[in-house]
């Protein structure tokens, strides 16, 4: 994948418009409203995505907020209210299912229970007239490679839950759909098999070739198998990009809650800099005495001025932290050591700043690095400002209906720039709802 | 000690049922097979003389009403199926939140007695009843037309009595289906047609199956209909057990009779349950 972790925006290259290959999927302007009990219920209130042909793409986000309505849209068993759903550039928003070149991996498996592995396998190639021979290899073949062969004759009731799972894969791919859709496909396995059929998923994708869309709600699948991910909050894509710059660069304070542990320091800019130490757009951060605060500033973090508040995150693993200041160019912080807790490869180590706020660390347990530290200690902690990012106060995507304009463009570019902007510079008026309870308006952390 | 009693807590589970079997089946069975052994009359009394003979009489005499108690049976049973299945398939499926309304709706005539339920055929089916009479009044069937005492009255009493026995099976087979294999099926480009038949019909067959047991005993032993709204030329074999029995009073024939009639059954049901029973025509409808 192009999106790696050197892009600046960490969101670019969304369309393939060298290549000039169609998509594989796209979703223009998608929205599902359900009618329950009279009442439009939205379920997915824009959706706009670009899924390439061969990639690994995830739809990532807690439970709720759309995911699997997305899927079934794509699969043709919910209809849009808005919007237009298009497979290898052609419209397909009107195709029934059976009709359409997808398939679906159900989340309970949906094996026909009357029919035994081979017989389910079969069942798509039958219905398009595939006989003889060809049938009888193609499932051979399809069996083989999901390790079934054994069981050919089984029925689904006769499996355990993991070879039910590839009775389910093998069913979709033998078919050679053009993207295979898996709504939670590993979420009904134990952690253990989960791992494994994680690493077997991704080597089939590979070997197969086929385009797979992924709906999980488990930040840790996603990171580990995605070429690109979109991370869903209520009903909309929040951040589309590469496993990486999604760890890394959070566009929002969702997205860097959601996945993986962030700290996040709300600040106030004292000064931008056109030109930092690296020739690169920086922004420089309040802090205290001998501390130093500063961050990349990114295009889409919109123009910022002295003055305006600001978010910084920072992954509680790219921070050092040592006994005296440590020189050089990076930002540092001074703080007191209030937890520590021990988790086997690592430990975390929660530091109070004198700013007030609390930040997490992990520390790795490698040889020589024991007890660093303890509680009550006094220590400075350090990171490169590459590994920060700035959000601005309260990121809020778009509402659907006031952005016309952004209809055709994919998710992730249609940030338009006027809503990047930093919000109100009164910090008490800019509190996030979520974090409404929280008595320290300066910091909070949110884990996962 | 506790793992004994474990052990035995199947048995103790059959018991109830088992006693209640023993003394109202097993033992009439006895009983009645020995009557049938037996010569005499009702003056005279009964001795247990061990001939056969009557066995063979038996199905020489009545081989008419034997067959046509077998056809009535399988015609109403195929019937019912016909009417129930779409029914049911229509409640399981498209009914939504009212499915219990409308199988309540349809069962709700079966509250009413059997028998009531048939004499009220009788009335409305007559030669010159509300139905007929005025038709016939309008001049749109000849006035020597009549329903009653043909086979068609017959098989179609049987068909309306014992519908719900075929209707609940199917329903609760069909309503079991989960609908989320439909929708797989619908992914792996099975049309509307392919949807039913390769994956709701074979999920159904064991409610099919279970409503066929449930219609098609009692329906080729019953004698109601055919007493009700049958002739001469309609008489069922449950007729002819009734007849000899309560008022021939020739016990030993009637209860021949019966023996026959339920060995017949049995070995239906069973060359039945080889063809549609058995997983393999699951799996060869599925192809
Ligand atoms: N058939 C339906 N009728 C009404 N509302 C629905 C229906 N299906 C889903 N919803 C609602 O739409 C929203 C999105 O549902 P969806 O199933 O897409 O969530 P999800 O992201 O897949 O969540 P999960 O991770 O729990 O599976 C939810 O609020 C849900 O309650
Ligand atoms: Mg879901």
């Amino acid at each position: 994948m192009t999106a790696t972790g050197d892009t600046v925006t960490g969101d670019a290259d969304i369309r393939d418009a060298a290549t000039g290959v169609p998509a594989a999927i796209e979703l223009v302007g998608v929205a599902k409203d359900y009618q329950s009990r009279g009442r439009a219920v939205p379920a997915v209130s824009r959706v706009d995505l670009e899924i390439r042909s061969g990639e690994f793409f995830s739809l990532l986000g807690p439970s709720g907020c759309g995911k699997s309505t997305t899927l079934r849209m794509i699969a043709g068993f919910e209809e849009p209210t808005r919007g237009r759903i298009l497979l290898q550039g052609r419209d397909v928003t009107a195709v029934p299912p059976n009709r359409r070149d997808v398939n679906l991996v159900f989340q309970s498996y949906a094996l026909f229970p009357h029919l035994d592995v081979a017989g389910n396998v079969a069942f798509g190639l039958r219905r398009r007239g595939v006989k003889g021979r060809e049938l009888r290899e193609r499932v051979g073949s399809m069996l083989d490679l999901v390790e079934l062969s054994e069981l050919a004759d089984r029925r689904p009731r006769e499996l355990s839950g993991g070879q039910q799972q590839r009775v389910a894969l093998a069913r979709a791919l033998v078919n050679r759909p053009a993207a295979l859709l898996l709504d939670e496909p590993l979420g009904a396995l134990d952690l253990k098999l989960r791992q494994t059929m994680q690493i077997q998923l991704k080597a089939i994708q590979r070997e197969v070739g086929i385009t797979f869309v992924y709906v999980t709600h488990d930040q840790g699948e996603a990171l580990t198998m995605s070429d690109r991910i979109a991370v869903m909050n209520g009903g909309r894509v929040e951040q589309l990009a590469s496993p990486r710059d999604i760890y890394e660069r959070p566009r929002t304070r969702f997205v860097a809650g959601f996945i993986g542990t962030s700290n996040l320091l709300r600040r106030t800019v004292r000064a931008v800099d056109a030109a930092g130490p690296d020739g690169r757009p920086t922004v420089v951060l309040d802090a205290g005495v001998e501390e130093r605060l500063s961050a990349p500033l990114h295009p889409q973090t919109g123009p910022l001025r002295a003055g305006d508040q600001v978010e910084l995150t920072v992954r509680p693993e790219k921070i050092e932290m040592s006994a005296t200041r440590p020189d050089g160019p990076g930002c540092a912080l001074r703080g007191r050591i209030v937890e520590v807790v021990y988790l086997g490869t690592y430990t975390t180590y929660t530091v109070a700043t004198h700013g007030g706020n609390e930040i997490t660390v992990f520390w790795q347990n490698s040889t020589g690095a024991s007890n660093i530290a303890e509680r009550g200690d006094e220590i400075w902690l350090s990171w490169l400002p590459e590994h920060s990012y700035v959000l601005p106060e309260s990121v809020d995507l778009p509402e659907a209906d006031d952005q016309p304009e952004a209809i055709a463009l994919p998710a992730a570019v249609a940030l338009p720039e006027a809503v990047a902007l930093p919000a109100s510079v009164d910090p008490a008026e800019a509190v996030d709802p979520a974090a409404g309870t929280s008595t320290d308006p300066v910091a909070y952390r949110v884990s996962h | 000690m506790r793992r004994r009693a474990g052990a035995l807590a199947p048995y103790f589970l059959v018991l109830p049922g088992g006693l209640w079997l023993a003394i109202f089946f097993v033992v009439p069975m006895a009983v009645m097979l020995s009557v049938s052994l037996q010569t005499g009359n009702v003056v005279d009394g009964f001795t247990q003389t061990f001939d056969v003979g009557v066995y063979a009489d038996a199905i020489t005499t009545y081989d008419t009403q034997f067959i046509r108690s077998l056809i009535f049976g399988l015609i109403a049973t195929v019937a019912t199926i016909l009417l129930a299945y779409p029914m049911a398939y229509w409640i399981a499926f498209h009914a939504g939140r009212n499915k219990s309304n409308y199988l309540f709706l349809v069962l709700l005539p079966f509250f009413v007695s059997f028998v009531i339920r048939t004499v009220s055929w009788k009335f409305l089916l007559a030669d010159d009843g509300i139905v007929l009479g005025n038709l016939k009044d309008a001049g749109l069937l000849p006035a020597d037309f009549h329903v009653l005492a043909t086979s068609f009255a017959v098989v179609a009493g049987l068909t309306y009595n014992f519908f719900p026995f075929m209707l609940l099976p199917i329903y609760v087979a069909l309503e079991r289906v989960d609908p989320r294999l439909l929708e797989a099926a619908d992914d792996l480009y099975a049309n509307r047609r392919g949807v039913f038949g390769r994956v709701v019909l074979p999920l159904s067959m064991p409610g099919v199956f279970a409503g066929f047991l449930l219609t098609f005993v009692p329906a080729t032993s019953d004698f109601v209909n055919a007493y009700v709204l049958g002739g001469t030329n309609t008489t069922m074999i449950g007729n002819i057990i009734q007849t000899t029995y309560l008022t021939n009073a020739d016990y030993p024939l009637a209860s021949a009779v019966s023996f026959i009639l339920m060995a017949v059954l049995l070995v239906g049901i069973f060359v039945y349950a080889r063809l549609l029973g058995t997983r393999d025509v699951l799996e060869l409808s599925a192809r």
